[in-house]
């Protein structure tokens, strides 16, 4: 073992024993192990009994990769995949995986509930990962919806094209500098509202009221 | 006449009565024989994930049920809970039974709309007459809890807007009498009809492998076997104090679709009825006035409430900054949302995990090497709702 242990680099809870963290994390914690020591998970998040592997871009694939095949309990089903834009931060994109662990054979009691989050950041001027069409079949409709609404490349994919929108529409919808606005109508004395200006973003207080 | 070996590509949709909506195939053809399959969506794109990062937290509520439209208390729960989540709150437990008793009418009026038409579209007509007067009985439960037959509105992050109605219980106990003997006529119906038999077993069969790889949940999955259910595997709304059994299939056909769905809501029935027993009295949404709007009559006496009525309606809470994900299993599969809170007063992110989105992926597996007439069935069989699916 590596004098780097993996419950050390648990984000916000330094030096944790293993023995306490909770069961699911626990196997997690236990299942990434490989893939943590080898340097590519490089942030582990845990927000509300959901735990996040932050993983750069290059090594992504090996990642999902090795949770699929090698990983203890491993994970089978890719449930969901989406980005999230952080405009105007910087790296701005997050394209995040969804797993979970289930039992793939037919007939077998309820498999240990496990699910796990994978995710990558994104430059703005560069927003492209390698696809996972080749890990899971899943990943093609889904990764065709992401570049169709945020506009990320998925390097490798057989057939990206638009999947909701029509082929011919400009720009990506999901980007947060994308405007909403009202269709342009031709009633009389109409003013086109914004819908996104009609409640204002209150920004985070910084104490609690 | 020679025989020319050429495939035929032909159009299915969008504007197909057995597409169950807006949606279009594009099949390549040999003869009756399938090779290829394209499933071309989006015709029913609105946006719902963009419109849900302009409005508070509360506001959202309207959406999900339009999302999708024939499980809407399932719905609504999902994205309420997936709140509550993020605010880390937990909701009374009187709220937490009255979801569950809601959630599984909604589940039984799901499948009846399903079986009835996919009953039609084998022209078995009766069935689906027969199946929608009974969920008219459970759409007129929910326009008495809530006002409103579909867009209910009745789930608020950390409760109910309110309590049961006088009379809801007897007359769900009565529903529940009823169901098992319409159920048991139905499947006569269709499991004693040879041609309901012959157009459904060992068609549109998915392989459990299969099926895993290409993320599908619910009946779907279940039906080739695969024993994953959320209420199980991730229970949440204290489905894990009940006792209930998920029903597997064994060959992944259209025929073990419809058997798992059957028995799926005699289970849901069966729920129901524990639910009732153990009805516990009490609030119904959490005392927190910071989250949830303070009662009517409290408006007149105190001008807290005022204050708190003011603030939560024209700016909202605010959850902590980070991100969620809560799903609940749905007629369809898993339905998730997704979100993403940065701290302000709306989410900087709503996704929501749709179930026919993925399960609508493996139909070109399904129909593969199957005949035209098949891919109806397949199409029934997944049980898609396009709301859902285009979002």
């Amino acid at each position: 073992m590596s004098d780097r242990r993996p419950e050390e680099r648990l984000d916000g809870r330094p030096g944790e024993r293993p023995d306490e963290l909770p069961p699911a994390l626990a196997r997690i914690a236990d299942a990434v192990g490989g893939a943590w020591l080898s340097g590519a998970v490089q942030e582990v998040v845990e927000f509300r009994g959901e735990t996040t592997l932050l993983v750069a871009r290059e090594r992504v694939l090996d990642v999902l990769r090795y949770l699929r095949d090698g990983a203890r309990p491993r994970f089978p089903m890719l449930t969901d995949l989406t980005a999230v834009d952080r405009f105007p931060q910087e790296p701005r994109f997050e394209v995040v995986y969804l797993l979970t662990a289930v039992d793939p054979q037919p007939g077998a009691p309820p498999a240990p509930a496990v699910r796990l989050r994978v995710k990558t950041r994104l430059p703005g001027a560069d927003p492209r990962v390698p696809s996972a069409v080749g890990l899971w079949p899943a990943a093609d409709w889904l990764e065709r919806e992401v570049y169709d609404l945020f506009g990320i490349v998925f390097e490798g994919h057989p057939d990206l094209r638009r999947i909701l929108l029509p082929d011919d529409w400009e720009g990506h919808p999901l980007r947060r500098d994308a405007p909403l606005v009202e269709e342009p109508v031709e009633f009389v004395g109409h003013v086109p509202k914004v819908p996104s200006e009609i409640i204002p973003r209150v920004p985070p207080r910084t104490r609690p009221t | 006449m020679a025989v020319t070996r050429e495939t035929l590509t032909i159009n299915m949709g969008p504007q197909h009565p057995a597409t169950h909506g807006v949606l279009r195939v594009v099949l390549d053809l040999e003869g009756e024989v399938i090779l290829g399959a394209r499933p071309i969506i989006g015709y029913l794109h609105t946006g719902f994930e963009k419109e849900m990062e302009t409005r508070t937290y509360h506001q959202n509520i309207v959406f999900p049920p339009r999302v999708e439209y024939l499980a809407t208390m399932i719905e609504e729960v999902a994205y309420v809970q997936a709140v509550e989540k993020l605010l880390g709150i937990t909701p009374p437990p009187r709220c937490q039974v009255i979801r569950v008793i809601l959630m599984e009418l909604s589940r039984i009026a799901s499948h009846l709309v399903w079986l009835g038409t996919s009953a039609i579209d084998l022209n078995i007509s009766s069935v689906f007459m027969y199946a929608f007067v009974d969920r008219e009985r459970i759409l007129d439960l929910f326009e008495q809890v809530s006002g409103q037959r579909m867009m209910h509105g009745y789930m608020r992050v950390g409760g109910l807007q309110w309590d049961l109605p006088e009379g809801f219980e007897a007359a769900v106990r009565q529903l529940m009498e009823d169901l098992p003997r319409r159920l048991d006529e139905y499947e006569r119906l269709l499991t004693d009809n040879l041609i309901w038999r012959e157009r459904t077993e060992g068609v549109a069969v998915l392989p459990a492998a299969e099926a895993v790889a290409y993320g599908c949940t619910g009946p779907v999955l279940r039906g080739s076997g695969v024993n994953y259910d959320v209420r199980k595997a991730f229970p949440y709304s204290g489905y894990e104090q009940f006792a209930f059994d998920v029903p597997l299939g064994r060959h992944g056909d259209a025929f073990d679709r419809y058997t798992v769905r059957m028995e799926e809501m005699r289970q849901s029935r069966r729920i129901i009825l524990q639910a009732l027993d153990r009805l516990p009295d009490g609030p119904v949404a959490v005392d927190d006035r910071k989250v949830v709007l303070p009662p009517r009559r409290e408006l007149v006496r105190s001008m807290e409430a005022v204050i708190h009525q003011f603030k939560l309606v024209s700016e909202g809470f605010h959850p902590p900054v980070g991100e969620v994900y809560h799903a609940v299993e749905s007629p369809r599969g898993e339905k998730g949302y997704y979100l993403v809170s940065d701290g302000s007063n709306r989410p900087v992110r709503v996704r929501i995990r749709a179930p026919s989105f993925c399960n609508l992926q493996a139909l070109p597996v399904m129909v593969f090497r199957g005949t035209f007439a098949d891919v109806v069935v397949a199409i029934a069989s997944i049980d898609i709702v396009l709301g859902d699916v285009d979002r």
